[in-house]
């Protein structure tokens, strides 16, 4: 059974069909039955299959009759559990992307729930998925059809069961092109350029595909594609190996700032509030350890509510540009997450939520993602997208996190989105895709 | 004036020419174009903002760079901020161990090739295979299987460090004269006498000459291992200055490392002096 199908009620159902207790008291009961369930059954299995048989009100009375159940919840309601361990090692990547978990460890949102944190600048993302894999990190920043990727066993051996815990941020990338090409900006005159992209199985990819093919470029042959460490995005451009590239800030930014090219679009302009990369925990960290997995969460939202708001944004510039977290001039990190930005062609643009910070992990940004998998042909054959996506994007986590700081909830797992122009319905994946003219 | 003392005086020649030619060739281009909106112009870089492109820095930029560098290298300012020392510190480090390592593996195993013919007809085919796979194609298996990249950086500097050494003293082994270990022979000597006594003074200016090929090879390998998996070391650094596209850091990372591998080198060409010996 999956993890994120059991509600704390015990029962079975996806997402918020549960009537989730609202007031603190109940949520702070609900998580102490929750622990002590884990306490009295460690099995996972048998918890599960006992709550799922008997129900939890029965199982829990049957605890109570033998254990101070009240005085457990009365016990739990002082603090929020104690982490099962406080020394955390998490590997991130030098992109603003990664703005709530660098933010956090100078910014002491760690420390404020109980965590010692060391965040640990990663080379490139398959590195960041093999050390999570490994478990030299406890959590990591993943892009965010990453985790998707890996529990589907997709790009690597075996699948390895991990999870979007949060999204980091929405929108926030762009694509960039050669000064030289300052007349071509319609993408149909694209024929023949080569763009760099993060990584296969980023939102960057498909977003530049979408993109091209909406145009009625293939992406596989009317222009290529090359997995570039975003570092390195700029350099090549300089050198004129690549045309362009559709990748992460703060490097479109530091092409413009380099003098080197100009930003064409931004993705917000392509997906209004299209997620981008993930804070992503190997699955079994949320059972093994469930106070550790809480604070981080708590952390990571906390911090990614304070990056949202448009006031501490210069702030948060200044504490994520030194060296040891993105080591970038001040200035470009702050053109960035401020928004008033030179474009490389001579204007000055204001845009406020060119990058935004929503935490909810949607799980229909999951199904769009595994549509533009199927798409390219990442993945083959029937794909079972909503529970891909219930599995691996814990809206209820990440939803109890939100509650438990005062932040609203969304009463959905799951919206539909325009993107590119069309509506894309999370209900109907096969009918979305097979809109498309363009695919494998 | 002496040989060696022209030689020097071109050295340092050749040197100013090339700094003299490097600041020329980076001078920046006058301004061209339109001036720019000064509010357009505040959000760019220095060159940018007159209608070029960041150049490469010039000498006296790197000059700079170095002195502050190394006025304090030894700094601690968080996992992803040390100071260069510390840097090259932990490249050292794990070139120490690597090599180390490689060195307890091969010699012994050198010897027993060396001696029994058996065994070198055995193990060469692999040993022929496993040699000239570049040792940065062992990591993507390292990280896999090892599931630790600091100890998968030492496994590569291991095995990048194996080879050389393997080789050099099964050969030497091998070319100890005939007359030498009849002479053990008539004189009774065991086989383990004979291998202490005879075979390996004979054999170590080539098992020295092994290790100094090793070690150049290693600390080649150790700067390309770090960029690949980061954290600390000279190649991470290299990778993040990379990063933040700070050419004038990574200038003065190659003239570094460099020096550290003059040095390394010269060392065991010391250790080399010493076990030589002539007929």
């Amino acid at each position: 059974m999956l993890r994120s199908d059991l509600c704390p009620c015990g029962r079975t159902h996806g997402g918020f069909a549960c009537e989730a207790p609202v007031s603190t008291e109940a949520a702070l009961t609900e998580a102490a039955d929750a622990t002590l369930l884990r306490a009295v059954l460690p099995h996972a299995a048998t918890r599960r299959a006992m709550l799922a048989r008997y129900g939890a009100a029965a199982v829990l009375g049957a605890v109570a009759s033998i254990f101070p159940l009240d005085h457990a919840r009365e016990a739990f309601a002082q603090s929020p559990g104690t982490p099962e361990k406080r020394d955390l090692k998490i590997g991130f990547i030098a992109i603003t992307c990664a703005t709530p978990i660098i933010m956090a460890h100078p910014m002491g949102f760690y420390q404020r729930h109980g965590l010692n944190v060391e965040v640990i600048r990663t080379a490139g993302w398959a590195v960041i998925r093999d050390r999570a894999i490994a478990g030299e990190f406890d959590a990591a920043h993943m892009l965010s059809p990453m985790p998707l990727a890996m529990s589907m066993g997709v790009g690597i051996p075996a699948p390895q069961p991990f999870a979007v815990a949060a999204i980091e941020n929405t929108n926030g990338q762009a694509i960039t092109l050669a000064n030289k090409h300052r007349e071509k900006r319609d993408p149909k005159d694209w024929r023949g350029f080569r763009f760099a992209v993060p990584f296969d199985y980023s939102m960057h990819n498909y977003l530049l595909r979408a993109y091209v093919a909406e145009a009625g470029l293939d992406p596989d042959r009317d222009i290529s594609i090359r997995s570039v460490p975003p570092p390195e995005m700029v350099a090549n451009l300089r050198a004129d190996n690549i045309d362009g590239f559709l990748g992460p800030d703060p490097f479109n930014q530091r092409a413009v700032f380099d003098g080197v090219g100009f930003i064409h679009i931004l993705t917000k302009d392509m997906w209004d509030g299209h997620p981008c990369c993930a804070f992503a925990v190997p699955r079994a960290m949320i059972d093994t350890q469930p106070n550790t997995f809480a604070a981080l969460m708590r952390s990571i939202v906390e911090a990614t509510a304070y990056a949202a708001k448009a006031e501490n944004r210069r702030e948060v510039a200044q504490a994520i540009s030194a060296q040891n977290y993105l080591n970038q001039p001040a200035t470009v990190v702050e053109q960035v997450l401020t928004g008033t930005f030179a474009d490389g062609l001579g204007q000055v643009r204001r845009v406020p939520d060119r990058i935004n910070f929503d935490p909810f992990p949607w799980q229909s940004m999951a199904i769009w993602m595994l549509t533009q998998m199927k798409r390219w042909g990442q993945i083959r054959g029937d794909v079972d997208y909503a529970g891909i996506s219930r599995q691996v994007f814990l809206t209820m986590e990440a939803g109890r996190a939100m509650r438990d700081l005062g932040l609203p909830v969304p009463t959905e797992t799951s919206r539909p989105a325009m993107i590119l122009g069309k509506r894309f319905d999370p209900a109907e994946p096969e009918a979305y895709l097979n809109s498309f003219a363009i695919k494998r | 004036m002496s040989l060696s003392l022209r030689a020097t005086a071109l050295s340092v020649a050749l040197f100013v020419a090339f700094l003299l030619a490097w600041h020329i060739a980076v001078l920046p281009p006058p301004a061209t174009g339109p001036a720019l909106d000064p509010e357009y112009a505040a959000l760019l870089g220095q060159a940018a903002a007159q209608g070029g492109t960041t150049p490469m820095p010039g000498p006296v930029a790197v000059g700079r760079r170095l002195v502050e560098l190394l006025s304090d290298p030894f700094y601690v300012r968080g996992s992803n901020d040390r100071g260069i020392g510390i840097q090259i510190g932990y490249s050292l480090f794990r070139v120490a161990i690597g090599f180390g390592l490689a060195m307890l593996v091969a010699v012994p195993l050198g010897f027993l090739i060396g001696m029994s013919p058996l065994l070198n007809a055995a193990l060469n085919p692999y040993i022929q295979v496993l040699r000239p796979v570049s040792p940065l194609a062992w990591m993507p298996l390292a990280l896999y299987s090892i599931k630790d990249s600091a100890i998968s950086s030492i496994f590569v500097i291991f095995i990048c460090a194996l080879w050389p050494m393997l080789l050099n003293t099964a050969f030497g082994v091998m070319s100890v004269r005939r007359e030498w270990l009849n002479v053990a022979r008539t004189l009774e000597a065991g086989t383990w006498r004979t291998a202490i006594r005879v075979i390996l003074p004979a054999a170590a200016p080539t098992i020295v000459t092994g290790m100094r090929i090793s070690i150049g090879i290693a600390w080649l390998v150790i700067v390309a291992a770090e960029m690949l998996v980061g954290g600390t070391g000279i190649g991470y650094w290299v990778w993040n200055q990379w990063n933040n596209l700070s050419i004038a850091d990574i200038i003065i990372a190659i003239l570094l490392i460099g020096i550290v591998g003059l040095l390394l080198d010269r060392g065991l060409g010391w250790v080399q002096a010493r076990v030589g010996w002539r007929e």
